[in-house]
């Protein structure tokens, strides 16, 4: 396990003129509802504990209006916490002052946005080059880095023009190449898909995940979308009403919801799509000659034909070609009834 | 003293009182500006100079040049043939009819005025959208400033300041300024709230938001703003010429009371053709500006 990267402890936020007042209340068990009908204020957060571990992607995920964006926009501190800290590589930045917060945030984060949220009156280059310029570097060498991110994200030959005159997974790919441009550790990206239409989606997720193979970024990735959440998501952690309901990874989500909640947000999810060999490994054994072998990484859709054919079960190697363990065919039946369910 | 009376008659104060209200007032404000006028005249010296310096140049230049360089401008300005054509028609219609000089002096003192118009405006309209208490201080004051009648606040400008440029200028500048402040102010506070945030979240401070990112994309709003001064500072043009300003509004104060009919209409005609050239020019300008900031998508 890699170390945590950003860590948020008891952290609350309370919308409101006096939000300072109710905090009291609201550690006490006050509901959502009831301190907006007796107070008039909203509670966004509500006692979030979460680690983000290092070079990994976490997903948080909840319908509109479960406080996913007001805990992202805490992570750079566009929104001030009520209560709580969030510290990024040990240090703790809800203490930061404003130089230092306007430093972190040239440095250390970059964020993507829901509705792209481009300058429209810069063409892509300086768009580009916006977190570079606010730190005032040297022209050229600012310009050569744009025009790598432009080359990255696949937009050579669009640096001159004006973000209007680019479609809108285009757009999206300059506010990527905005945001990785600055080279920041911690990527923030807000719905970032969501605006898309579904096929240039599926597009822009690749893209993201071959970044990262190379990246190596921590990225907090918001989104609505179950399926997405399952294909970006180190871990997921799922929020309703402001309150954090699971933190897992895509199997503990599957296949252990922490409530009716989290279980009615999976029950539609194609499992075999999702869930991986590895899994549903046991680890060690013998391997066995007669049946078909399969890597760990590989979905069990994916290994299906392997199933159909094999006697018993399955053999399992890692990526170097390893023996690491088998999966019997009673197991692999067990699962598709399951999901079924 | 009956009730049906009392609801007839406004029980008002006694003339004795308000006579005696008015007076002080006047007298307080005469004292003052006999104590502090020439100070106050000092300081406007320089604009005095640089309005006198302008129109001279104007003035002295041959006109063919200034022809020249008014239809470079509406050029660059519109970038249309057809504006720059009519332009130079308006133009040697003006000079052939004999109000060249007079135009000259209103060009200049128009253009003087929308330069520090645009000058003080754009700094307390930023200061306006950046704070609510800023803005509702100062929009009563510009409600004033635009529906005061001229001539109220002409008098203690007069009086404070005697007949001429500067008292002109300044009631010029005091009914024109007020579109600037107003649209600079909406122009900041209209920015996509995404946009700002954008920028916040790449760490911009209040200095690089502001002039990378919010006054950009104010500037259409902040032309049309400059557009609207500029046709409100035409329109004070006959008003201002009464109190000693000279240009174009002085022939016309002459026909008034004079019943010269011709005289009135071919100078008003030549205020239009000024103000048609100045609106079209600034309009296309600012239209050309809005090109790539309405928004983001498709």
């Amino acid at each position: 396990m890699n170390k945590t990267k950003i860590k948020i402890t008891n952290l609350y936020k309370i919308f409101g003129n006096n939000s300072k007042k109710y905090i009291s209340s609201v550690r006490d068990g006050m509901s959502k509802d009831e301190l907006l009908s007796k107070y008039n204020h909203v509670l966004g957060l509500d006692n979030i504990n979460l680690n983000v571990e290092d070079q990994s992607i976490q997903v948080v995920m909840g319908l509109s209006g479960s406080g996913k964006s007001t805990l992202i926009r805490h992570i750079n501190r566009l929104i001030e916490p009520t209560e709580g800290t969030v510290t990024v590589d040990g240090e703790d930045i809800t203490k930061l002052n404003k130089m230092d917060l306007l430093e972190f945030r040239r440095n250390k984060t970059g964020m993507v946005f829901q509705r792209f949220a481009l300058f429209p009156h810069q063409n892509i280059l300086d768009n580009v080059q916006f977190g570079l310029s606010i730190k005032n570097l040297d022209k050229s060498d600012s310009i050569e880095r744009a025009m790598y991110w432009i080359e990255k994200v696949g937009l050579t030959g669009f640096e001159n023009k004006f973000p209007n005159q680019l479609s809108g997974g285009m757009q999206q790919r300059v506010g990527l190449a905005r945001a990785l441009a600055t080279d920041p550790d911690i990527l923030l990206m807000d719905e970032a898909f969501s605006a898309l239409d579904p096929l240039i989606r599926t597009d822009m997720q690749d893209q993201l995940l071959d970044l990262q193979k190379n990246l190596n970024k921590t990225i907090m990735f918001i989104t609505h979308d179950l399926d997405e959440a399952l294909k970006l998501g180190d871990r997921i952690a799922i929020l309703n009403g402001g309150k954090l309901v699971q933190d897992g990874n895509a199997e503990e989500i599957l296949l252990k919801p922490a409530d009716q909640y989290v279980a009615n947000f999976v029950k539609d999810v194609n499992r075999i799509k999702v869930l991986k060999i590895k899994t549903i490994l046991d680890q060690g054994g013998e391997r066995a000659n007669s049946n078909p072998t399969v890597n760990v990484n590989d979905s069990i859709e994916n290994c299906m034909p392997a199933i159909l054919e094999s006697q018993s079960g399955l053999n399992v190697i890692d990526e170097k070609n390893n023996f690491v363990g088998s999966v019997s065919k009673n197991k692999i039946i067990d699962i598709l009834q399951k999901s079924k369910d | 003293m009956n009730l049906s009376e009392l609801f007839l008659t406004f029980p008002e104060m006694s003339k004795e009182s308000l006579r005696m209200f008015r007076k002080s007032v006047d007298g307080a404000y005469r004292n003052f500006s006999r104590e502090y006028g020439d100070t106050i005249e000092a300081v406007f010296d320089p604009v005095l100079y640089f309005l006198v310096w302008f129109e001279k140049l104007l003035q002295n230049s041959p006109w063919p040049l200034i022809i020249l360089a008014i239809l470079i401008l509406v050029y660059l300005g519109s970038r249309s043939i057809y504006l720059t054509i009519g332009s130079l028609i308006a133009l040697l219609l003006i000079g052939y009819f004999g109000m060249w000089e007079d135009t000259m002096s209103t060009v200049s003192i128009i253009g003087v005025c929308t330069f520090m118009s645009i000058g003080l405006g754009i700094p307390i309209g930023i200061a306006m959208s950046n704070s609510d208490r800023a803005r509702a201080a100062i929009t009563p004051i510009l409600d004033v400033m635009q529906t005061m009648p001229s001539f109220v606040y002409l008098i203690p400008v007069v009086m404070l300041l005697g007949i001429g440029k500067i008292p002109g200028l300044l009631a010029v500048i005091i009914y024109a300024i007020p579109p600037i402040i107003r649209l600079t102010d909406l122009g900041i506070r209209e920015v996509d709230k995404e946009v700002l945030e954008a920028a916040d979240a790449f760490g911009a401070n209040k200095a690089q938001k502001l002039f990378r990112v919010q006054l950009p994309l104010a500037l259409p709003t902040i032309f049309a703003g400059i557009n609207q001064t500029i046709m409100m500072a035409l329109a004070m043009v006959v008003i201002a010429s009464m109190i000693g300003v000279k240009g174009l509004g002085q022939p016309v104060l002459k026909a008034i009371t004079n019943q010269y009919f011709t005289m009135g209409l071919l100078n008003g005609l030549a205020i239009v053709a000024l103000a048609i050239i100045f609106d079209r020019v600034s309009q296309s300008f600012g239209k050309r500006l809005q090109q790539h900031r309405s928004g983001s998508r498709e």
